[in-house]
């Protein structure tokens, strides 16, 4: 039952994936990675964390991909327009980092995927997954990590109105 | 097991019928008549069917014959997919949000606990401001695919308004969650059966807060910069016509009903009525016995529910024909240095509280 409800999701994202990739105007891709998020959020649900999936639905696909949206809109980027940024730039060393990057996160997938225990079905408590014990263990024992986060974020916020007001004066 | 599902989709139909069916098409009369009544005309009376025009009540079916019969046009070098779907996106959301609304409390008929609500999701709250957050593609996606100067703008417009002040209503979110210390609306609806316990008690200044904002959210005068006529044509829905204007139309009036109902949950007792408890009100109809006076509180239930979301549209009817449009650095700057300022202090402020009074 699970499955029925999984493999259409998990193709419905691979889909929109590449469309996000092979699309040739900015808006479309926007559009195809808005709908990945939410099949996303889709499959977060499955999981039985619902409060990841509406947080998936309210920062990604609520939120940035509306600057995003905002954005493409404001340069209003056209078909082939886009032909000379892809081009441009070329930086081998950067390429290669990239690459190495994704082979590394790709093997350590593979190899969480291969060591799972696929038969045998996860056992759950009831509030698993609820806002009440997401919250409990992020205040109680990943207190610091959290701050740390909301503190770099922060900082994020105050560095990105110094940049924009400068370049404004 | 199939009486459950009966049991639900009975309530999707009864949100379908009262939504879709009874206010979008009665608040376009509404409208008119409260327009007219505060500029002091007659109103809508022409529509007459055999020379009975029931207070003009047949506008609502001259409106649809109109709507179903116009010609669907899709402008040159718009993009025929997205012109087409972006209608269906402002709409959906308006709708989809009634499923986490309780329009009642829980009632045992025949031996069956029967709980008013389509999904009673543990992050009910999260829920509302999701999909509230989601409807803003549907008008910018409008207005980028018409291929028209003026939709375009209209959309910049709405993308930039509907972000500011999405953010004053999650954190305004952010007080009334402190205050109840749930994201279950079934659960904040129960709370207040106590009258001192009222959204609009506990959180004042995030009532007002999230009506400001909610009516921002909806793009209605004083918040219409979006689809100012004077200025933009109509804005983002310059381009459409027919049955899809109609639905940007629906989803205008959808959207008023869904604010007035978040609105009663949050601050204004939910479905209880003030000093009367669900007890008591089980008490005085105990003579029809278990089913028939559960049934009955339900019945006086969701009147009390739907009579207070009526007073919100009413409201939000008075404030559209009272003021005038606000110009759009005026909105720019009473979101992001008024109302955020005041939401963040407001939840500093009901911190502190709640901690003196624990």
């Amino acid at each position: 039952m699970e499955l029925l409800i999984f493999y259409p999701l998990a193709g419905f994202c691979v889909v929109l994936a590449l469309g996000v990739v092979f699309n040739t105007s900015p808006v479309g891709s926007a559009l195809s990675l808005i709908g990945m998020m939410l099949g996303l959020a889709g499959i977060f649900v499955l999981q039985q964390a619902h409060f990841i999936a509406i947080l998936q639905i309210i920062i990604y696909a609520g939120a940035i991909m509306v600057l995003f949206m905002f954005v493409i809109m404001l340069l209003n980027l056209k078909k082939g327009d886009d032909a000379g940024w892809i081009a441009r730039d070329r930086n081998l060393l950067l390429s290669v980092l990239t690459g190495l990057l994704a082979v590394g996160i790709l093997y350590k997938l593979s190899d969480i995927i291969f060591t799972a225990k696929m038969n045998t079905p996860a056992i759950l408590p009831d509030s698993f997954g609820t806002v009440a014990i997401i919250g409990e263990t992020l205040f109680t024992d990943f207190v610091l990590p959290f701050e740390v986060a909301s503190i770099l974020l922060l900082a994020a916020m105050v560095g990105a109105v110094v940049l924009a007001k400068t370049k404004l004066d | 097991m199939w009486v459950d599902l009966i049991i639900t989709l009975v309530k999707i139909s009864f949100i379908l019928a009262i939504t879709v069916g009874f206010f979008a098409p009665v608040l376009t009369w509404v409208e008119r008549k409260q327009s007219a009544l505060m500029q002091d005309r007659i109103g809508a009376n022409r529509a007459d069917i055999m020379g009975f025009t029931v207070l003009g009540l047949f506008h609502i079916i001259a409106d649809a014959l109109k709507m179903f019969t116009k010609e669907d046009f899709i402008p040159d070098g718009a993009n025929k997919i997205l012109h087409t779907v972006s209608p269906i996106i402002a709409l959906v959301p308006a709708l989809l949000t009634f499923a986490v609304i309780p329009f009642g409390g829980q009632y045992t008929l025949f031996d069956k606990e029967v709980n008013l609500v389509i999904s009673d999701l543990d992050v009910g709250l999260l829920f509302v401001f999701a999909i509230a957050s989601l409807a803003t593609y549907g008008y910018v996606i409008a207005g980028w695919s018409s291929n028209n100067n003026w939709s375009l703008l209209g959309s910049m417009r709405t993308a930039s308004q509907m972000i500011s002040y999405e953010v004053t209503m999650g954190l305004t979110i952010i007080g009334v969650l402190m205050v109840y210390g749930s994201m279950k609306l079934t659960e904040i609806g129960a709370i207040q059966e106590n009258f001192w316990m009222w959204g609009i008690f506990l959180q004042p200044v995030g009532f007002f807060m999230f009506l400001t904002a909610s009516i921002a959210e909806n793009k209605r005068i004083p918040f219409d910069a979006p689809e100012a006529e004077s200025e933009l044509v109509a804005g983002y829905f310059t381009e459409y016509s027919g049955l899809k204007f109609g639905m940007f139309f629906m989803a205008e009036f959808i959207e008023m009903v869904t604010i007035g109902a978040i609105m009663t949950i949050l601050f204004l007792g939910a479905w209880h009525i003030p000093f009367l408890t669900t007890a008591t009100l089980l008490s005085w109809f105990d003579f029809l016995g278990t089913t028939g006076s559960n049934l009955v509180v339900m019945l006086i239930h969701v009147g009390v529910f739907f009579a207070k979301v009526i007073f919100f549209i009413w409201l939000q009817m008075i404030i559209r024909w009272t003021l005038p449009r606000f110009r759009y650095d005026q909105i720019m700057r009473l979101g992001w240095k008024i109302l955020l300022p005041l939401s963040l202090a407001n939840i500093l402020v009901t911190g502190l509280l709640i901690l003196a009074l624990n």
